[in-house]
C-alpha cells in the first residue's frame, strides 16, 4: 500500500471506534449501481526503483546534445543553489500561505519577488504571479478594458509581431467576455510594427506591444505608448525579464510609461521542462493595482508591533468575490517565484546584465557567421534581443529535421507559425552557448543545406 | 530581515558571473537608444548569504513534511520523493516545449498514457492535459459546455447554475466564460434542494457545477437524479474534481451523469502544492464534448510513434490554454504516482481517506465537538461547527485554528463552505497514521479545555510562531507592496 500507513490492528482499531465492520460500508450512502468502478486502464504498481529505470529510460529519448531553440521558452543556466533551495520540502510542500503566521518564508519571499519584478520593469507593483507569459498577457487584457476609463472599449490592439501562440491563448481565453483582439500587422520588410499607428489605436481599450517581439527585434516602443497615451489606450508590454538588464523597462516607455507590464518568468532559473510549470509575472501602475488579479502580498505589522506579511487586497479574488472577482484564478506559480526569487538574488545586477550581453554577442556572432554561408540572409535587419530571424536558400523545417537527427534543434522552423516565412529559421542564443556552439551549428547549418538542396 | 537588507553595493555572488566564453564581449551598442540607463534593482548579496536567508526563511513555513496538515478541501497529503526525482531527470527537465516530436517520444509517452489512466479513473471518454490548475480546467470545461451549445445554435444557454455550497472559482469561472450565475440552495442534510434546482432549471440553463462529495462533506445522494433532471433540460453537468480523492477507485463521475471534469492533480495525484502553486487541472469529457477540447493533446500514429494534436486534428477546440503545453513538470510526477501507485493502490486512496476521515469526525465529536452533518457518513472530510463556542465561549473558528499553530497542527480550512456558521472543514487525506490523528484529536481537545477555562489563551492566539496575528486591515489600508530599495 504506497504511503498509506495503516497496519491491520490500526485499521480494526479504527474501524470499531466508528462502529461499522469493514472499510466498504463506509461508502453506504453511495449508491449502488455507482460502485463498480473497477480500473482496466492503469496498470498494477511498481516500485521506485522499476519507476526511476524506466523514466531514465524515457528521459534518455529526449536528449540533444545542442539546442537553439528559442521561441519564448530559454535555456539559461541555473546556480546550484537555487532548486537546491526550492527542493526543501518547507518551501516544495507548504499550502497557499492563507495562515499568515504559519507561512511567513513564503509570504516574505514573495514580497521580495513583488520588490524585484518592479525594479526590473520599473512599475509601482506586482503581482505573486499567474500560470504563464500567455496567460498573464489574457488577464492584462481583461485587466485594461476594466481599467480604461477613458472610453469604454472592449477593443484590444495586438502587435502582429507577438508570439503566435500568446496571440491563441489570450484569444481562447478572452472571447468568451467579448473583448475583440484588433491585429496590428508588422511590417513585412523590418518584422517590426509601422510607424504610423494613430488610426489603428483609435478608441480601443489598450495596445499590447511584445518586447523583444517574436522575431527577437525591438520596436520603437517610445513611440509606440506615446501614440496609445494620446490615443487614450493604456500600454500592455510584454517583456522578456532577461532583456531587461540591457534593454528599456516598460516603466520607462514614452513619456509617462506602460500601464501593465507582463511576461514570462521562466528565463529566471526555471528548467525548460517541456513547457511547464513556469510562471507569468503582472505588475502595473498604482492606479490600477484593484484590477489586477492574482494573489498580493503586503508588508504589515502583528499585535506587538513586529512586520510581518500577509495576503492583501482579498476582496478582488474568487474565495471572497465569487462570481465578481477580478479573475477566477485560484493559485500561483509559488514555487517557480521561489526559483525566480532566488536566481534574481544570486545574479544579482551585475550578473543578469552579463547573462544578457553575453547571450546578445552570442546571437550577433551566430548571426555573423551563418550569413557567411551561400543563400543564408538575416531576414530583418534591425537590432534584437537573444533571438533573430534566419533566412535560408531552402525549406526551413526540412533543415529543423535534418538538424534535429544529428542532436541539433538549430531553432523554430516558422512556415507552421508566420504565412510567408517557410524558409526563416527563428535562432536563440543563450549565454550557455560557446564559440565552438557557434560554430558547430554554423557548420552543420551548412552541410544541412547542401543535403537538403541535393535532394530537392 | 529582507534579502535587500543584506545588500551592499558592490557585493556579488561571482561564481553566478558567465564569462562571454571566446565570444568578443562588444558593448551592445547596436542596441542604441534601447539601451537601459536606469539600476536593475536587484540585492547585491554573496551565495552564502543567498543560501542561508532561503534557508532561514523557509524554516518560518508549515509544510506537510514538517506536520499535519488537515485543510479541508485541499487533500494536503504526502508528495512522493520518488515522483519528484523522476520528473527531475535532465532529459526532461532540458527538453524545450517545442522541440519537434521525433526528440519528444519519452515525454509524449508519459503524456498520452497519463490521458489514458486519467479517462479510466474519471470514466470519461478524452482527456486534455494543458489546463495548468483547478481554475484553469474548470474555465476550460465551462468553455467546452459554451461551445457545445453555440455549435448546436442553442444561443439562449445563457445560465450556469451553481450550488450555494461551491467553491469560489466556480462562479467565478462562470462569468468569466460569460455565463450568468445562479445560485441553488443546500438542504439541512448537505444535498442540493432538488425542488430548487427543478424550478430554476429549463432552456436558459446551459450546466450545472458540481462538487461530488460535495463541499459539505457529504456525497450527493440524489446525483443521479439530478443529472437526468439537468439533462432533461438540455443542459450539462460539470464536476468540480477538488474531492475526486475521495472516491478514486470507487465511483467515477462519468458513472455518476458527469460531461465534463477536471481533476486537481495536486490534490489527487500527490502533487506538491509549491506554497500556492502551481498546479494541474486536467480536464475529461464525454463524447459529446470531445470534439472542443483543449489543444495540445498527446495521440498516437499508426506506426505507435506519439504525436501532438492541435487545431488541425481538433477543429472544432475552444483553443490554447498556455504558451506551451501546461504544466508538464507536474503532469510528470501525476504519472509517476499513478506508476507507483498502480490501480489497486488506487483504489485504496479513497478507501483510506475516507477511513482516516470518519475516524477523525467520530474522535472530535467524542471530545465534544459539534459535527455539521452529524446523520451523514463523513466522505473524505468534514465539518465541525464551533457556533455554540463562539456564542458561549466568544472563542471564534478563527481562534481555534490559529491556536492549532501552536500545538504544531495545521489549521484546517476555517469559515468555508459558507453556509455554515463557525465552521472548520477537515481533511486528514489517506497518508496520515492513525497515531497522527490521534495526536491532533489531543490538541483539539486541549484546545476546547483552554476556551472554557481560560478564553484569552486561545483568542490571542497563536504564541509560538514567528508573528502574531496580522494587522489586515493596515495591510489593505496602508499598501506596501515592494520594499523601497534607496539607491
Amino acid at each position: 500500500m504506497p504511503f498509506i500507513p495503516h497496519t491491520a490492528s490500526d485499521e480494526q482499531e479504527m474501524l470499531g471506534a466508528i462502529g461499522v465492520p469493514n472499510i466498504d460500508a463506509l461508502f453506504d450512502e453511495i449508491p449502488k449501481n455507482l460502485r463498480a468502478a473497477t480500473l482496466s486502464e492503469v496498470p498494477a504498481g511498481i516500485s521506485e526503483m522499476a519507476l526511476q529505470r524506466l523514466m531514465n529510460q524515457r528521459a534518455r529519448l529526449d536528449e540533444v546534445a545542442l539546442s537553439f531553440l528559442g521561441a519564448g521558452a530559454y535555456e539559461h543556466h541555473i546556480p546550484a543553489a537555487v532548486w537546491d533551495l526550492v527542493g526543501r520540502g518547507e518551501f516544495m510542500t507548504a499550502y497557499t500561505p492563507y495562515q499568515a503566521e504559519a507561512s511567513q518564508g513564503t509570504l516574505q519571499l514573495i514580497y521580495e519577488f513583488q520588490t524585484m519584478m518592479t525594479r526590473l520593469t520599473a512599475m509601482d507593483v506586482a503581482n505573486a504571479s499567474v500560470y504563464d507569459g500567455a496567460t498573464a498577457l489574457a488577464e492584462a487584457m481583461l485587466m485594461a478594458v476594466r481599467a480604461n476609463k477613458s472610453n469604454k472599449s472592449n477593443r484590444v490592439v495586438v502587435a502582429g509581431n507577438l508570439n503566435p501562440n500568446y496571440h491563441a491563448v489570450c484569444h481562447t481565453i478572452v472571447k468568451n467576455q467579448g473583448l475583440i483582439l484588433d491585429v496590428l500587422a508588422h511590417d513585412p520588410a523590418t518584422g517590426c510594427l509601422p510607424g504610423a499607428v494613430e488610426a489603428a489605436l483609435e478608441g480601443a481599450a489598450a495596445l499590447v506591444i511584445s518586447y523583444p517581439n517574436f522575431f527577437g527585434g525591438l520596436d520603437d516602443v517610445d513611440y509606440l505608448t506615446d501614440s496609445a497615451a494620446s490615443a487614450g489606450a493604456l500600454v500592455i508590454g510584454v517583456v522578456n525579464p532577461t532583456a531587461l538588464a540591457l534593454i528599456k523597462p516598460p516603466g520607462e516607455w514614452g513619456t509617462r510609461g506602460a500601464d501593465i507590464a507582463v511576461g514570462e518568468g521562466q528565463p529566471l532559473g526555471i528548467p525548460l521542462a517541456s513547457g511547464g510549470p513556469y510562471l507569468g509575472f503582472m505588475c502595473c501602475r498604482q492606479q490600477f493595482v484593484r484590477q489586477m488579479p492574482g494573489r498580493i502580498i503586503g508588508r504589515t505589522v502583528d499585535q506587538t508591533g513586529k512586520p510581518g506579511y500577509t495576503l492583501t487586497l482579498q476582496a478582488r479574488e474568487q474565495h471572497i468575490r465569487r462570481g465578481k472577482a477580478t479573475s477566477n484564478i485560484c493559485t500561483n506559480q509559488g514555487l517557480l517565484v521561489t526559483a525566480a526569487t532566488i536566481y534574481m538574488s544570486l545574479l544579482g545586477n551585475e550578473g543578469l546584465r552579463q547573462v544578457a550581453l553575453t547571450a546578445h554577442s552570442g546571437t550577433n556572432a551566430l548571426t555573423n557567421l551563418a550569413c557567411q554561408i551561400d543563400g543564408v540572409t538575416a531576414r530583418f535587419s534591425g537590432p534584437v534581443f537573444h533571438e533573430r530571424v534566419l533566412s535560408l536558400p531552402v525549406d526551413a523545417s526540412l533543415v529543423v529535421e535534418k538538424m534535429a537527427a544529428h542532436g541539433v534543434l538549430p531553432g523554430l522552423a516558422l512556415g507552421d507559425w508566420v504565412t510567408g516565412m517557410d524558409d526563416c529559421l527563428l535562432v536563440n542564443v543563450t549565454e550557455t552557448k560557446t564559440a565552438a556552439d557557434i560554430a558547430c551549428f554554423a557548420r552543420l547549418l551548412a552541410e544541412v543545406i547542401e543535403e537538403v538542396k541535393a535532394t530537392c | 530581515m529582507l534579502i535587500y537588507e543584506h545588500s551592499r553595493p558592490g557585493r556579488m555572488a561571482r561564481a553566478q558571473y558567465v564569462a562571454a566564453q571566446g565570444i568578443s564581449s562588444e558593448l551592445a551598442d547596436d542596441l542604441g537608444a534601447h539601451l537601459r540607463s536606469s539600476a536593475l534593482g536587484l540585492p547585491e548579496v554573496s551565495e552564502l548569504e543567498v543560501v542561508r536567508h532561503y534557508t532561514n526563511l523557509s524554516s518560518k513555513n508549515f509544510a506537510i513534511d514538517k506536520q499535519f496538515y488537515p485543510l479541508g478541501s485541499c487533500t494536503m497529503k504526502y508528495n512522493p520523493r520518488g515522483a519528484h526525482a523522476a520528473a527531475s531527470i535532465p532529459g526532461f527537465l532540458k527538453r524545450h516545449p517545442l522541440a519537434p516530436a521525433a526528440n519528444s517520444q519519452g515525454y509524449l509517452a508519459c503524456a498520452y498514457e497519463l490521458q489514458n489512466y486519467l479517462k479510466d479513473v474519471t470514466g470519461m471518454q478524452a482527456v486534455s492535459l494543458t489546463p495548468m490548475a483547478g481554475a484553469q480546467g474548470e474555465f476550460a470545461g465551462v468553455a467546452m459546455i459554451r461551445a457545445y451549445h453555440q455549435k448546436r445554435g442553442d444561443h439562449d444557454r445563457v445560465e450556469i447554475l451553481v450550488p450555494e455550497a461551491a467553491h469560489g472559482t466556480n462562479p467565478a469561472t462562470a462569468v468569466m466564460c460569460g455565463f450568468v450565475v445562479r445560485e441553488i440552495p443546500v438542504t439541512k442534510e448537505g444535498d442540493v434542494d432538488l425542488d430548487a434546482l427543478k424550478a430554476v432549471v429549463g432552456p436558459r440553463t446551459a450546466g450545472l457545477m458540481m462538487t461530488n462529495p460535495s463541499t459539505c462533506g457529504v456525497f450527493e445522494r440524489q446525483i443521479q437524479e439530478i443529472a437526468e433532471t439537468v439533462h432533461e433540460a438540455g443542459g450539462l453537468l460539470y464536476y468540480d474534481g477538488a474531492n475526486l480523492n475521495a472516491i478514486l477507485g470507487k465511483v467515477r463521475p462519468g458513472d455518476m451523469g458527469f460531461d465534463v471534469l477536471h481533476m486537481n492533480l495536486h490534490k489527487t495525484f500527490a502533487t506538491p502544492h509549491g506554497g500556492g502553486g502551481p498546479g494541474s487541472g486536467p480536464v475529461g469529457v464525454g463524447a459529446r464534448l470531445a470534439p472542443f477540447l483543449p489543444t495540445p493533446t498527446v495521440g498516437m500514429a499508426e506506426d505507435g510513434t506519439y504525436r501532438w494534436l492541435d487545431h488541425k486534428d481538433i477543429p472544432d477546440t475552444i483553443g490554447r490554454l498556455s504558451t506551451f503545453m501546461g504544466n508538464a513538470g507536474i503532469l510528470l510526477r501525476a504519472y509517476a504516482y499513478a506508476r507507483l501507485l498502480g490501480a489497486e493502490g488506487m483504489n485504496r486512496v479513497g478507501e483510506y481517506a475516507t477511513l482516516n476521515a470518519n475516524y477523525l469526525a467520530k474522535s472530535l465529536e467524542q471530545a465534544g465537538y459539534t459535527l455539521a452533518y452529524p446523520a451523514r457518513r463523513a466522505t473524505h472530510e468534514f465539518i465541525v461547527t464551533l457556533a455554540s463556542e463562539a456564542k458561549h465561549q466568544h472563542v471564534t473558528a478563527m481562534d481555534f485554528a490559529k491556536r492549532l499553530l501552536d500545538y504544531g497542527y495545521h489549521a484546517p480550512t476555517t469559515y468555508f463552505p459558507l453556509l455554515v456558521p463557525e465552521c472548520l472543514l477537515i481533511e486528514p487525506t489517506e497518508t496520515e497514521s492513525k497515531a497522527e490523528i490521534d495526536g491532533f484529536v489531543a490538541a483539539m481537545t486541549q484546545i476546547r479545555q483552554e476556551a472554557m477555562t481560560e478564553p484569552a489563551l486561545v483568542t490571542t492566539a497563536p504564541h509560538s510562531l514567528p508573528v502574531k496575528r496580522l494587522d489586515d486591515v493596515k495591510a489593505a489600508r496602508d499598501l506596501d507592496l515592494a520594499y523601497k530599495v534607496t539607491a
